[in-house]
């Protein structure tokens, strides 16, 4: 589904990215880990067309992404949420997920002061999805919360929120950046039910940055590492946790090794 | 602090608090010299509001200590505090303020009659101290304004300790005076229009202002009025409010049709002088309606607006004028106005294209250029063969509508017309804004980064939002030809551009009502750019009352005179929730994890 060969990004000096292979079949749920700053955002800003690469490819079902604005490559299907909440605050609930429902839609200005019987009919159903997606996450975010600005939300629920308005985009592959961040344990391992559901139920191709190791092992079929923009392992979550490689990247080596204070994991 | 036997905290009356005294004290002496010197109580001397008694003139320093004790005595109750218990301390602390902002005065008045500050200071005329020592002596002026300015104090520390329903009493009663002293002009043109002037007559004196009788007659209806109206608005609101959905859109329809039919009349009952006042003010409300498109709803900081008022006039006057130099078709002004919002809609496409790229700070700076650009087009030399340069086009027919002409010389048909073109510039608005593309504009406004990973092509979403806009100021440009007959570069400067933003951003921004309401209070009370308001007088200091209102709307009410409905809705509703949850009436499964 989703190809990525030799792709590098460089911010001035920086390798944020170097010479990464990458796939996804169709079905997935891939996680992506590694210590902070190892470039897994940078990868999700990559994917969706939020950065430019400097040399490689992006070729998503068979066409190339490089070059697509980010609506473009959500329109092609990929959706992402962001790691640090980023909701429209001052819409409403419904709204947020109604917007998020822009490039699957196509009423104009014209449609909308006619209040012609196609705006009217594109409203509803947009409505409807919007409702669809939100009762995805049970009473948390339908009922009297879908008119309340998102700003209201506990933070758990923004989180859900933003999961929701990624599902409104009506992609085939999520791109989920942190989505337990701040959740506590029982919220967490609720989410992680999601996540599996998401797949099952909707038919969504998952890649997932994470951090919380239990949230890793519970829904991966397959963990890539991250370490210094490059991909250092990947297999199963049992094959990585105990890859050499990946434990000298999150904990340092045995022997004394000067880049282990700075990279510990979180 | 101090916790009491309930057990919440609360903050005891505690001392005088001589540092908040003391700048409230410097901040209205400073304020009062300023306003001395700027010159607004020998210019607004002329306007009365209670014949003899209050001036204009005078009203502009005798608010200063008042508002300023009773701000000084004001405090900020935090949830789950008890309020600061109130005493006579309040009193103490208004009387000095107050006597603080008279000193400002009085040192003034030392200052002026001592050195000649008049270089300087060209504003300062003899007149001030006339006016200042109320044509007596200076000393005894003085005297005056010390009594004065401690009384008005006291008055305004008072308005804390006082029983509410005393201050809000009071409050109503200072403001409706006001208010109808204010409007004069309006009241009396629409009571002639209804022939009955024996009322205008009877509190109104002869050269304006309300008589004292008037004004008393006034303040005995602002307390009497309530009384019998009591809480039947409320009633009716709740009833309405918990009528079923479809029944209640179907009373809005009702009111909504029957205040259009009301504001469709109204223009025959009144006289030219309101019926031109309330047309300029229709063509702000159509210029702001569009500008709040573009940053109410899109979030565009555009400060070259005027851009497209001026092309939606040019185009007009070129294409209906018979003294248009270069090309002079004289079409009909409806013929005329599909080309015009054609075109004006290009001209927003072609300065939008460039521009729509750049994000805050640049985009204002550089939409601030082309505003001028285009003016500066319109006056130059090198066009001059098609607009006529600084000479403008002269000579445009106005509307012609089968039995009359709308132009200038009949305010009341340009109200008309004008009243019409605002409801479709509001149904355009209010359509948009609940549309597909409406929310993409307000998730622009959000975050732009974001609506364009969820899939919004900010680009081509914001170069629409630029078109909308530029279509709705054509249409105020197109009328604004043909109610002036003669247009010029200057009819265009980039001032308008600011006073279409100030009306946004004062009336509540993305919020139609807002908008409208913006207009009205301060093109219709203070006046346009070159346009008279109902305050003939303030003409001179408009702008710098302008400006205050708009720092203290930043600083006091962001979110403008009338917030937006819905959300200020919503968030009622929240508390309400909140209340019932904590009562435990309503259970969610909701586990809070506040981070």
């Amino acid at each position: 589904m989703l190809q990525i060969s030799d792709l590098s990004v460089t911010f001035g000096g920086l390798h944020a990215l170097r010479n990464l292979d990458f796939q996804v079949t169709e079905g997935e749920i891939v996680s992506v880990i590694g210590p902070n700053g190892a470039g897994k955002t940078t990868f999700f800003n990559m994917i969706s067309g939020m950065v430019t690469p400097t040399s490689g490819d992006i070729v998503f079902e068979g066409e190339s992404l490089l070059g697509l604005d980010p609506s473009q490559v959500t329109e092609r299907g990929i959706a992402r949420t962001f790691q640090n909440v980023r909701l429209f605050a001052n819409m409403t609930i419904l709204e947020n997920v109604m917007v998020a429902q822009h490039c699957r839609t196509d009423q104009k200005v014209f449609g909308a002061l006619f209040q012609t019987n196609a705006f009217k009919s594109e409203e509803n159903a947009i409505r409807e999805y919007g409702e669809e997606v939100l009762s995805f996450f049970g009473t948390r975010l339908t009922g009297y919360r879908l008119e309340q600005p998102a700003s209201v939300l506990s933070y758990a629920n923004r989180r859900r929120l933003e999961i929701a308005r990624a599902m409104a985009t009506r992609p085939r592959l999520l791109l989920l950046d942190e989505p337990v961040a701040g959740m506590n344990p029982r919220e967490s391992a609720e989410l992680t039910a999601l996540i599996g559901r998401l797949r099952s139920e909707w038919g969504f191709t998952i890649v997932i940055i994470e951090h919380d190791m239990s949230v890793v092992r519970d829904v991966s079929d397959r963990v890539v590492v991250l370490d210094h923009g490059e991909s250092i392992a990947h297999g199963s979550y049992e094959q990585v946790a105990n890859d050499p490689n990946v434990i000298e990247a999150y904990l340092g080596r045995q022997v004394q090794d000067e880049q282990a204070e700075e990279e510990t994991s979180p | 602090m101090t916790a009491t036997s309930n057990g919440t905290p609360t903050l005891e009356a505690p001392g005088l608090d001589w540092r908040r005294q003391i700048r409230f004290s410097l901040i209205g002496a400073l304020s009062s010299a300023f306003i001395a010197l700027a010159g607004m109580p020998v210019g607004l001397d002329r306007r009365n509001i209670i014949q003899p008694l209050l001036s204009m003139g005078y009203l502009s320093l005798l608010w200063v200590p008042f508002v300023l004790a009773s701000l000084a005595g004001s405090q900020v109750v935090l949830e789950g505090m008890t309020e600061r218990v109130r005493s006579s301390k309040d009193l103490v602390a208004g009387a000095l303020v107050g006597l603080g902002s008279a000193l400002g005065l009085v040192a003034l008045m030392i200052l002026v009659k001592n050195f000649n500050i008049r270089d300087p200071l060209v504003n300062w005329s003899p007149q001030l101290l006339d006016l200042l020592s109320f044509n007596r002596s200076a000393g005894l002026g003085m005297v005056f304004w010390i009594v004065l300015g401690t009384t008005l104090g006291l008055m305004g520390g008072a308005m804390h300790v006082v029983p509410t329903a005393v201050r809000s009493k009071t409050l109503t009663v200072l403001l409706s005076v006001l208010a109808v002293s204010v409007l004069e002009t309006f009241i009396t043109d629409l009571l002639k229009g209804f022939q009955l002037e024996i009322f205008t007559d009877f509190i109104y004196y002869k050269r304006g202002g309300l008589e004292i009788v008037g004004a008393l007659l006034v303040a005995a209806l602002a307390i009497v009025i309530p009384l019998l109206v009591g809480d039947r608005i409320t009633v009716v609101r709740t009833r309405v409010r918990e009528m079923p959905a479809d029944e209640r859109s179907r009373v809005n329809l009702i009111l909504l049709l029957v205040g259009s039919a009301l504001l469709l009349v109204l223009p025959f009952f009144l006289g030219k002088i309101t019926n031109e006042l309330l047309a300029n003010v229709g063509l702000f409300v159509l210029l702001a309606l569009g500008l709040n498109i573009v940053v109410g709803l899109a979030g565009i900081l555009d400060l070259g607006y005027v851009a497209f008022f001026a092309v939606g006039g040019y185009t007009t006057a070129v294409l209906t004028s018979p003294n248009s130099p270069g090309f002079s078709p004289q079409l009909p002004w409806p013929v005329a106005l599909i080309v015009v919002v054609v075109l004006t809609g290009l001209v927003g496409l072609f300065i939008g294209a460039p521009v729509i790229r750049m994000r805050g700070d640049y985009l204002a700076i550089v939409t601030l250029g082309f505003g001028e650009i285009i003016r500066l087009l319109f006056l130059s030399d090198w066009l001059s063969g098609w607009f006529g340069g600084a000479q403008g086009i002269t000579n445009i027919p106005g509307v012609d509508v089968g039995f009359a002409t709308v132009n200038g010389i009949d305010p009341r048909s340009i109200f008309l017309l004008v009243l019409v073109f605002s409801a479709i510039a509001i149904y355009i608005s209010w359509r948009l804004e609940h549309s597909r593309i409406g929310r993409a504009w307000m998730a622009i406004r959000e975050d732009e980064d974001v609506a364009e990973a969820m899939g919004v092509n900010t680009t081509n979403t914001k170069l629409m939002a630029f078109v909308v806009g530029a279509v709705l100021a054509s249409f105020s440009g197109a009328i604004f030809s043909a109610k002036v007959g003669s247009i010029f570069p200057t009819s265009f400067l980039m001032l308008i551009s600011i006073i279409i933003l100030v009306v946004v951003i004062v009336g509540g921004m993305g919020n139609i009502v807002g908008v409208i309401v913006g207009a009205l209070v301060l093109i219709g009370i203070l006046g346009g750019p070159k346009q008279p308001g109902l305050l003939q007088e303030f003409s001179e200091f408009k702008l710098l009352i302008y400006g205050a209102l708009l720092v203290w709307m930043m600083l006091k009410r962001p979110e403008g005179l009338v917030p937006n409905v819905r959300r200020s809705r919503e968030l009622h509703q929240e508390e309400f929730l909140q209340d019932a949850w904590l009562k435990g009436e309503i259970d969610t499964d909701d586990e809070e994890n506040p981070s």
